[in-house]
């Protein structure tokens, strides 16, 4: 029976919906905005991980490398686009 | 909020003489084609073999066919505009429809010719070149098809009913808002890209998947043709750039159907921001287009010179450097707009470095073409017509790409002239060197080469008498979008030469339809073996028009140009025991999922939510449909193969014997 209970995901759900209420608590209570800023981006970052490691499970096959390189890829370009667009529209202007 | 049009409203283009005339012409040309397929009995072909279709040959038929009828409708555009212009303060167009006709003009030439057409590239070639069934999600296939096809109808129904987008094909804020543009124009603008863009992420996926996973044995990521490689690239770009595009859309139709700020000018909004998330899409999507254009030319070259391709990974490493510089320059288009010296420094340097790479690949054609023995075929003639002007417009790009500069070309004609010396060299010469070359694969006959040699010289030189006069319009400060000048300016003479350089292209179009007339009359004399090029990558490996299952035994690769190292070796690649195939199920449900999700998008066009939601329901089921469908496919068995096999190979001896 201990086998076939799906341990991970039960608790990647619980991980992943605690996440989520930490990241409510910033509209919620009344946080300055750096604080509101720091917790956002480390629930959203462990939100992420939690997710492609419990859910997509990265990691797990053969052809691990190229998924690796390829989420990488995909963080580089999502945060030059962000940072990019910043830069371009409110730091730089 | 959502305020709805009167029917006088709605049909107020038709007022307009010109469209009237159009609208008249399409009925009467759906009328002639409905009354054909009733006449001859070809609804139930029609719809078995191609609507229900998800055989990739098929679709990229298809997309190539969609892709010349918007070349048409494109074109027909570009010689309104310059025949407006050819004078100064001509009364052919007003105002407002020119800024409809370069709008959509821009729209469906990128999206709905430019794209299409390389998909139906990608469609024919990429299965065979790999040596594959079909590609990795079939049915998704038919879907991305579809929802493209009701895009292209939904920006071609928007010149009749309402009015067509007339922004540019940017569609900047403010000027697209609400406020400026309360009309629906825009509105098409957002929902035809919007569903076309979602078949166009689709397809990125499913070539991305296809490359990745179903490449025959042996092909590892060395031994892939180039055409393949370059596709491969520009599909990671699709995959990574277009849902930018599908957030900016939906930003955009919040903001002008359900009162968001987005890009307001007021209420914390930002109009330039439009233009930073327009372009951080559009930048990538003029490599998206342009990179399968250079696999093209590579495999071209590579074919016709005789000799294998030079520099085959440095090719390869110079399209990945392009594919990550692609995300890393889109605010050089718009220099302008007012940021700092230090935002513009950055963006001129990753945009000047782009020019490495792409000059490492045109050296590698030279080299390519160094001691070849050159035979001058249609498509070898555009890969070499190519070369320079492409350099043209490479060179030209080096001069905007430099910030101070640029504050002098910015919004002139130098700028229309130096991207149609980038798109129509790079991606229209490679997409017809591709239609020329691949051809025979799907019907068994070649275009005849003559005629499509003039063809291309009437393209060749009408596009460079057409567009080098732009260049020093643009250095004179000609505004691009203008619809008219007075004859003091003396813009006069070079626009008139532009425009008869317009009707000479106009000239190449027709050969181009002619010589599909001419072929097909003649389909007896130009019919041809599997190989008819001396071939070099795998899909010349099997016969011409290629059989539903691709290939009868799919071939093992050791190297690159494998087929050709095995017919100097005199191996035959498909040796082998053939055995059952396993092939997915037609199925229309594609078909009318698209047609029901266009109608929706037809109807949030016109504001009319509650229609829309209710289609938007229908397509939801549809997709429950297929979530609980069970499909396992079907087989093609032994016996079926030999016998097609026998077929197509006596027609081969025959085609042998004869020549």
């Amino acid at each position: 029976m201990a086998q076939l209970f799906p341990k991970e995901h039960v608790l990647g759900f619980i991980g992943s919906i605690i996440l989520t209420i930490a990241a409510l608590s910033v509209v919620q209570f009344d946080v300055s905005l750096t604080a509101g800023l720091v917790i956002l981006w480390v629930t959203a970052l462990a939100q992420a991980s939690l997710q492609l490691v419990l859910f997509m499970h990265i990691g797990e096959t053969d052809d691990k490398g190229s998924i690796y390189v390829i989420t990488l890829y995909s963080v580089v370009i999502g945060l030059v686009t962000v940072f990019g667009s910043l830069f371009a529209m409110i730091w730089g202007y | 909020m959502f305020t709805k049009m009167t029917m006088s409203e709605v049909f107020a283009p038709l007022k307009e003489p010109l469209i009237m005339g159009t609208a008249i012409g399409i009925l009467v040309g759906v009328i002639a084609v409905v009354a054909g397929l009733t006449y001859f009995k070809l609804w139930g072909w029609l719809y078995t073999n191609y609507v229900k279709t998800v055989d990739h040959k098929k679709i990229g038929v298809m997309y190539i066919f969609v892709a010349l009828l918007m070349l048409f409708k494109g074109g027909v555009e570009a010689l309104l505009m310059r025949a407006q212009t050819a004078v100064p303060d001509n009364k052919l167009l007003n105002s407002e429809h020119y800024n409809e006709i370069f709008s959509t003009h821009g729209v469906l030439m990128i999206i709905f010719v430019a794209m299409p057409f390389l998909f139906g590239l990608f469609n024919v070639v990429i299965p065979l070149q790999i040596g594959a069934r079909d590609v990795a999600f079939p049915r998704l296939n038919a879907l991305s098809f579809w929802l493209f096809a009701m895009g292209a109808v939904l920006i071609n129904v928007s010149f009749i009913i309402g009015g067509s987008p007339n922004a540019g094909w940017t569609s900047y804020f403010p000027l697209a808002g609400i406020e400026f543009n309360p009309g629906v124009n825009n509105n098409y603008y957002a929902w035809s890209l919007q569903i076309s863009g979602l078949g166009t992420l689709m397809t990125g996926i499913n070539f991305v998947t296809t490359i990745v996973k179903m490449r025959a044995p042996g092909m590892t990521w060395m031994k892939v043709p180039m055409f393949t490689w370059s596709s491969f690239i520009a599909n990671i770009i699709i995959v990574f750039a277009f849902p930018v595009l599908t957030v900016a859309l939906v930003m955009m139709t919040m903001d002008r159907q359900f009162g968001t700020k987005f890009f307001a000018t007021e209420d914390g909004g930002m109009d330039m921001l439009w233009a930073n998330i327009f372009w951080v899409w559009g930048h990538p999507e003029v490599y998206i287009v342009i990179l399968p254009a250079f696999g093209v030319f590579s495999e071209v070259i590579s074919t016709f010179a005789r000799k294998n391709l030079f520099g085959y990974g440095s090719m390869v490493a110079s399209m990945i450097i392009i594919s990550l510089l692609s995300f890393l320059v889109w605010a050089h288009h718009f220099y302008t707009m007012g940021q700092n010296v230090a935002v513009n420094g950055v963006f001129s340097i990753t945009t000047m470095l782009i020019a490495v790479p792409t000059g490492v690949k045109i050296f590698n054609w030279l080299l390519t073409m160094r001691h070849g023995r050159i035979t001058f075929t249609t498509p070898m003639l555009y890969a070499l017509g190519f070369i320079p002007i492409f350099t043209i417009g490479g060179v030209t790009g080096v001069m905007l790409a430099m910030a101070s500069a640029d504050y002098q070309y910015h919004n002139t004609l130098f700028l229309v002239a130096h991207f149609h010396y980038v798109l129509i060299p790079g991606t229209v010469f490679g997409v017809l060197a591709g239609y020329h070359f691949w051809w025979s694969k799907i019907f068994g006959f070649q275009l005849k080469d003559s005629i499509g040699k003039v063809g291309f010289w009437l393209i060749a030189i009408g596009f460079n008498v057409t567009f080098f006069p732009m260049f020093i319009l643009g250095l004179d400060g000609y505004a691009r979008r203008m619809y008219t000048y007075s004859a003091e300016t003396g813009y006069g003479t070079l626009n008139m030469i532009s425009f008869i350089g317009a009707l000479v292209l106009a000239l190449g179009f027709l050969a181009l339809c002619y010589n599909i007339y001419y072929s097909v009359r003649h389909r007896e004399e130009l019919k041809v073996t599997g190989d008819p090029w001396d071939g070099r990558s795998l899909e010349w490996a099997t016969h011409s028009p290629v059989p539903e299952y691709n290939f009868a035994v799919i071939p093992k690769i050791s190297r690159l140009d494998e087929f050709w190292f095995a017919k100097k070796e005199g191996r035959d690649l498909q040796a082998g025991e053939i055995k059952d195939i396993h092939m997915p199920n037609d199925s229309a449900a594609p078909f009318w999922q698209s047609v029901v999700m266009g109608l929706a998008s037809f109807f949030f066009v016109f504001n009319e939510i509650g229609i829309a939601i209710i289609l938007g329901i229908v397509t939801l089921l549809f997709m429950a449909y297929r979530s609980f469908e069970i499909d396992n496919g079907r087989h093609i068995h032994v016996e079926e193969i030999e016998e097609t096999e026998r077929k197509l190979k006596e027609t081969e001896r025959q085609l042998r014997g004869d020549r």
